[in-house]
Formats: C-alpha cells, sequence, structure tokens
C-alpha cells in the first residue's frame, strides 16, 4: 500500500478520536440549549472550574487560602489528605450541583420569559465570574491533574498495524479512554432522556416550558438538573483535555473547538454532538494532511469554521438540528 | 518663639533641598488570561526586587521607587490603553511583556521620549540603536537565540549538521515566526534540513503536527511555543516518545509550568535561556528579610527561584543599574524619561557588579551603546531534570552567528527607518 495512503489511514483515526474529544465539549452545550434554549456561553469556563475544583480536591487545598491568608495573616494551604480519584470526582460533582442551584437561584430563576440574547449576555457575565472566581478559589498557577488514566501510545496498535502495513499506527491511550467515556456518556443521557421521569420531563420542558408547567412539572428543579448534568459534562471534559494539557485557563478556551461542532451536528441534538464532533475531527485532520503542506499548515481551526459555515447556508438548524418555523 | 525659629528653620531647609519625585517604573502585568501562568511570577519577581529597593535602600540613588503595575491580560489594545494612561506620570522606561504590545508601542515611545525595553522578546531589529532610539532589547533576541540554539546543536554534532534534520514547530503569530529567517539562513549555512510546523493558537490540539513529526522523524524539534502550546507539546512529544534531549524550547517555552503538567516524561526537555535560574543568588536572602518577612511580598511567595521570577528579577537588576547610570551621567538622583534613554545606552554590566547586587553570574557580561541596544545576544541552554524538580544550566552563554544576524538586523530596520522617515543617528 502506497505510504501515503497509510498515513492518511493513520491521520483518518486521530481525526476520529479528536473529534470524540471536541464532541465532548459540545455535549454540554446541548444539554443546555435543549432544555431552556439558552447558549451557554460559560460552558468552556465550568470545564475549567471543574478541572480545577478536582485537583484542589483530592489534593486537599483549602480553598481561598491565598485570600484567607492574605487577611488574616495565616499560612493555611492543605487540609492534609490526598483523596483517590473517584472520590475526588464525586466531590466535584456535588459541588457542580450546588454551582447549578446556584446558577438557577441567583441568575436565571430572574429571567424567565427573557429573549434568548439577555439569557446569553448573562451566560457570557456567568463567564467572566467563574474565571475569577475560580481562580479565587484554587489559585491561578498550572495544576497537573492524574486521576489515572493511561497516555502515551498504545503498543497493541502499534503492533498491530506493523504487521499489516509495515507502519506502526499512533493512537493515544488517553483517546481511546476519551472515546469509550464518550460513548458510555452519550447512551446514559439519551437512556436518562428516554427512560426515566426526570427526563421526560426535561424533554417536556425542552418541547414546551410552559405545557410542562401546566401538568406539574417544576422548571427550577429541571434547569438545576440540566446544569448539573451540563457540569458532569464539563467535568468529563475538563478531566480528558486537562490531563493532556494540565489544568489553566486555557482549558475555557476549549468552547472554541465546540462550536463549529454544534453549527454541524445541531444545538438541540446529542447525537448530533457526536456526529458533528467526528466529522470536524476527521475533516480538519485530513484538511491538514492533504492540503496544509502546500498551503503553509495551520488550517485546522480555519476548516472547522469554514465546514460549519457551509452547513450554516445549505442546512442551518445542522445535521440533526430541529428546524425551527415560527409564524408571523 | 523657639517654635517659631525652629520651624522656620526646617521649613527653609526644606526649601533648600532639592525635592525628589518618585521615580516611576510601569509594569504590563498579565496576572489574568490565558499567559496568567507566566505573567503572575514575572510580575512577583519585578514588584518584589523594587519592593526591596525601598525597604533595604530607600530606593535608587536616595529616590523612592514606584511601581505602576497595569494589567494587560497580555492583550494589545489593553497595553496601549496601559501606556497611554501612565505615561504622564514620569515613567521611565515600559517592559510590555509582550510582541504585539511593543511592537504599537514603537511609535508612540520614540514620539513621547520615553524608553522601551523588550528584553528577549518584541521587534529583533530594534538592536539597531541607529534606527530605534527608544528601544532596547538586550542582552538577547529571538534571532540571536535561534542561533545560539543552532549553534548548541553544533557542539552536539561535533561542529557539523549536514544531512541533519531540524524541525521548528512554532506559535502560528508574528511571535512564532520570528526565528525564521534566522533559521533558513543557518539551514543554509550549515545544510541541515528545516522543517517549519505552525501551531494554531491556543495550541491546546496538536495531534497533526506531532503525527507529521512523529513520520518524518526530524534529528531535533526546536519550539517557539507560550502558553498551553508548550505543555501539549511537551506532552505530545512523549507520547511519541520523541528523545527528549532533542527538544529544545526557546525561553518562553522552558518554565516549570511547561514541563510540570507531564511529570517524569518531561525528563531532559531542554530550554534555551539568557539567564541563570534557581534560587541560590544571596540577593534571595535580602528578597526574604526586606520583602517576605514583613509580609510585603507581591503574591504568596511561592515563586521565589523560578524561571520566571529569576527573569523579572534581572530585568528588574538591567533596569536599577541603568538608573544607576542615568543618575551618574545626569548628576542628580531625580533622571527624567531623556536621562533614563541615556542611561540605557550608556548601560555596562559586569561580573563585578551581577556579584555586588547578589545575582553573581546570572547572565553574561555586556555593554549597550548608541548603536547597540540588542547587547551581546548570548543565550545558553538549561536541562530540566525531573526527579530534582529544577533546571540545570548543559552549556555555557553562546556566541551568535551575528554575521548572519546582522545583516538581516540591518535590512529590517532600515526598511523600518524608510517607512517612517528616520535617519540614522550615532554618526
Amino acid at each position: 500500500m502506497p505510504e501515503q495512503v497509510v498515513f492518511g489511514m493513520e491521520v483518518f483515526l486521530n481525526g476520529l478520536m479528536a473529534g470524540v474529544l471536541y464532541a465532548l465539549v459540545a455535549l454540554g452545550f446541548v444539554l443546555i440549549y435543549k432544555a431552556s434554549g439558552i447558549f451557554n456561553y460559560a460552558q468552556g469556563v465550568m470545564a475549567l472550574f471543574s478541572a480545577m475544583t478536582l485537583v484542589g480536591v483530592m489534593n486537599g487545598q483549602v480553598p481561598f487560602s491565598h485570600l484567607i491568608n492574605a487577611i488574616f495573616g495565616t499560612e493555611i494551604h492543605h487540609f492534609g489528605w490526598h483523596l483517590p480519584a473517584l472520590a475526588g470526582i464525586l466531590l466535584t460533582m456535588g459541588i457542580m450541583v450546588i454551582l447549578a442551584w446556584l446558577v438557577q437561584k441567583v441568575i436565571f430563576k430572574h429571567l424567565v420569559n427573557q429573549a434568548p440574547i439577555i439569557l446569553f449576555m448573562a451566560t457570557i457575565g456567568l463567564a467572566y465570574f467563574m474565571e475569577g472566581f475560580g481562580d479565587l478559589m484554587w489559585g491561578g498557577e498550572i495544576k497537573k491533574l492524574d486521576v489515572g488514566i493511561p497516555q502515551g501510545i498504545n503498543l497493541w496498535i502499534d503492533e498491530t498495524t506493523f504487521n499489516i502495513f509495515d507502519y506502526g499506527f499512533f493512537i493515544d491511550n488517553l483517546d481511546i479512554f476519551a472515546t469509550v467515556v464518550a460513548i458510555f456518556l452519550v447512551f446514559a443521557l439519551v437512556a436518562f432522556a428516554q427512560y426515566t421521569k426526570q427526563g421526560r420531563a426535561m424533554r417536556a420542558v425542552a418541547d414546551d416550558h410552559q405545557a410542562a408547567l401546566s401538568v406539574g412539572v417544576s422548571l427550577n428543579f429541571i434547569w438545576v438538573m440540566v446544569w448539573s448534568l451540563a457540569g458532569f459534562v464539563a467535568l468529563i471534559a475538563g478531566i480528558m483535555w486537562g490531563t493532556k494539557s494540565g489544568v489553566q485557563f486555557s482549558l475555557s478556551l476549549i468552547a472554541l473547538k465546540a462550536l463549529p461542532v454544534l453549527m454541524l451536528g445541531g444545538f438541540t441534538s446529542i447525537p448530533g454532538a457526536i456526529v458533528g464532533g467526528l466529522i470536524i475531527g476527521v475533516g480538519e485532520k485530513m484538511f491538514e494532511f492533504l492540503v496544509g503542506p502546500l498551503i503553509g499548515g495551520a488550517t485546522e481551526n480555519w476548516f472547522a469554521y469554514v465546514l460549519a459555515l457551509l452547513f450554516l447556508v445549505f442546512r442551518p438548524q445542522g445535521l440533526f438540528g430541529e428546524k425551527i418555523i415560527e409564524r408571523v | 518663639m523657639k517654635f517659631k525659629l525652629l520651624a522656620a528653620a526646617v521649613s527653609s531647609i526644606a526649601l533648600a533641598s532639592p525635592v525628589f519625585a518618585d521615580l516611576v517604573l510601569p509594569w504590563m502585568s498579565y496576572r489574568t488570561g490565558p499567559y496568567a501562568v507566566a505573567g503572575i511570577p514575572l510580575a512577583d519577581g519585578y514588584a518584589d526586587y523594587l519592593t526591596m529597593l525601598n525597604e533595604r535602600d530607600g530606593g535608587i540613588g536616595g529616590v523612592p521607587v514606584r511601581l505602576l503595575e497595569c494589567e494587560t491580560g497580555y492583550n494589545t489594545e489593553k497595553g496601549v490603553e496601559c501606556y497611554e494612561s501612565t505615561k504622564a506620570e514620569g515613567s521611565l522606561v515600559y517592559h510590555p511583556l509582550s510582541t504585539g504590545i511593543t511592537y504599537q508601542l514603537i511609535p508612540k515611545v520614540t514620539a513621547d521620549g520615553i524608553a522601551l525595553h523588550s528584553m528577549g522578546y518584541g521587534r529583533t531589529s530594534a538592536a539597531n540603536g541607529k534606527i530605534f532610539s527608544n528601544i532596547f532589547n538586550y542582552p538577547a533576541n529571538y534571532w540571536t537565540a535561534a542561533s545560539a540554539g543552532v549553534n548548541y546543536l553544533l557542539n552536539e554534532n561535533s561542529g557539523s549538521l549536514e544531512g541533519k534534520h531540524i524541525a521548528l514547530l512554532y506559535h502560528n503569530s508574528a511571535y512564532g515566526k520570528e526565528p525564521i529567517r534566522t533559521l533558513e539562513g543557518l539551514s543554509e549555512k550549515h545544510g541541515f534540513e528545516l522543517t517549519l510546523i505552525p501551531v494554531d493558537h491556543p495550541g491546546q490540539e496538536q495531534k497533526s503536527q506531532w503525527l507529521q513529526i512523529r513520520r518524518e522523524r526530524p534529528d531535533y524539534v526546536i519550539m517557539w511555543g507560550f502558553g498551553v502550546m508548550n505543555q501539549v507539546a511537551i506532552q505530545e512529544a512523549a507520547n511519541i516518545r520523541f528523545p527528549m534531549e532533542n527538544f529544545i524550547g526557546n525561553w518562553w517555552a522552558g518554565a516549570e509550568h511547561d514541563v510540570i503538567p507531564a511529570g517524569d516524561v518531561a525528563n531532559g526537555y531542554k530550554s534555551l535561556v539568557m539567564n541563570d535560574t534557581g534560587s541560590e543568588f544571596s540577593i534571595y536572602d535580602d528578597i526574604q528579610k526586606y520583602v517576605v518577612a514583613s509580609g510585603k511580598a507581591a503574591g504568596a511567595g511561592d515563586n521565589l527561584g523560578t524561571v520566571m521570577y529569576n527573569r523579572s528579577l534581572y530585568m528588574a537588576f538591567l533596569t536599577h543599574m541603568a538608573i544607576l547610570k542615568a543618575q551618574e551621567l545626569a548628576g542628580t538622583s531625580d533622571i527624567s524619561q531623556a536621562e533614563m534613554i541615556k542611561g540605557m545606552e550608556a548601560l555596562e554590566i559586569t561580573d563585578a557588579m551581577m556579584a555586588e547586587y547578589g545575582l553573581a553570574n546570572i547572565g553574561p557580561a555586556f555593554s549597550v551603546s548608541c548603536e547597540n541596544h540588542g547587547g551581546p545576544g548570548l543565550g545558553a541552554v538549561s536541562q530540566w531534570d525531573a526527579s530534582a524538580g529544577k533546571w540545570n544550566l548543559v552549556s555555557d552563554y553562546l556566541v551568535a552567528d551575528m554575521d548572519l544576524i546582522n545583516p538581516l538586523i540591518q535590512a529590517d530596520s532600515l526598511a523600518f527607518a524608510q517607512e517612517n522617515n528616520i535617519t540614522e543617528r550615532c554618526n
């Protein structure tokens, strides 16, 4: 087989894996948009905040210690424990639920029936608040996140492909792990939405929140639940991306990777986020591999948005999004 | 009556004595935003050095130093706003800490007659003092760094890079593209193959780039990165099992926060440096005594001795020495902005001075002149020891290939002079 074809196959597989990571971020956007019509600008910051909280909780770091020490002249930094990853994740999830409750109680409860742009602006405010709040709570320094996810080349794939193609493919163990988690997450979310009482209530609110209210569904509860789920998805995305790069401010920028995925897959479809992520991941990697060297490289961000724009022209609701028809 | 006499005497003495204003030193910090991890220790180091001067010596030459910290978030527009809002305070020298802000401020500081020091970043051709009267980029710049890196590799390969393959992994921005011309010239001169691999901002996803490196198997990778790009690149290099000792970052890609997230696999990664690292310098005794112990540290005191903290200590030291020189030339401690520029142009850093001020061997001895605002352009290489958690210098300060770089500086600065109708000075 020609060398370029073999290399192309490796790039294709890595594109799929990258797409899964993009989809993980996009899922959080979809959940909130689907249930409340809010485009949550703070989703990337939620991933950062949850990852910072996870590291802080696992390492037994005292929250706001810099502030406490500066005000009271104390020297407290750590509780003295080190939690296993699972306990850390559960505790962080608890904190994300509290955050979801606060977001609903303090912000969105007061903005019911406001125009979407007002809700969007509120999430911009929330994003900036959480950026500063996270820094104040856990410190601005870069943090190593290790929850035991394997990283590095998968030797089995390397050896197997080497035996077949005389060239070993590089697939990162972290990406394989992320793929498994993403598949599980999508099935769990779909099952939750289809087969549980709360899930059906969530779908009812998504379809028509006034009708849902009239049959006794609590909007407050559903929105707290949806923001909690989005917090959980943000935590998963934060763990995957934070393991790669360390937990730092730039984690909040992963939202930039989710936008073209959402445009392509649709803002209201969970499977759409996955398929959109895969198309963007494979598309940008293959374009960079085939065309990048001819035009100087670094085409990936550009290509993802161009592809998304093309979809906007021909299918504005995305591949799986609902076509909205409003009567005038 | 006695009291009135005493009051009159005191007031006449006060009137007769010169009234010194503060020496105003602005600092364009980025304690927030995507690059805050580097910006915080940089800001802390500069602030702590100035606090130490005020507490220990009463300032410089008896005049207190006033720090004007302005937050830019590494945003060019905010940087320009910071400049506009602080220049009227009598600011002596600006450290923009960003190549983008530096480019924007070059015409502004030149028109306003204020000095700008971009140490190891900014517009490289500003080293030509004949054209750039107010801009200084001593002791080293990106072009000399690229050359020092290649000279290090030459030393590692018995003086020949013929047939070797070097990849430049760079941030796809004006900053990241700075070394390309130099490396292309050096590639031609020394016969190595150069592959350019750009990474888009912010650099969180680099799979394509590292798959390319894995396919093409370059002998060395030189990285011009910043922020998250560095941490991801080091992790990806480890993932594809690229030998870390053949991976060299520039001096904005070689701090503790760049290697720690990757853990033990970052062991052996190398970085170019323009000054030494660590907390073994005797100045740290004074910083502990006059700044940290008295609760006046700019940060939590946990950045002392880190690469970025040391770099800004070095910046503050060079500013300190330039002010002393300016005071000496002006014959007064209360120097003007114009006198500060003269001080910087006459700056001479000797080994004895570095030792006297507690920073023995932190960098090379060098001098600045009207013609040469760039200093000697020396660069060394340090290597990360993951088990000890510290950087170690693994080379001497290497002389850059000025035969190749000087014509580049000359051509670029003359083009700037033509565009802006600047006539050469220092004649």
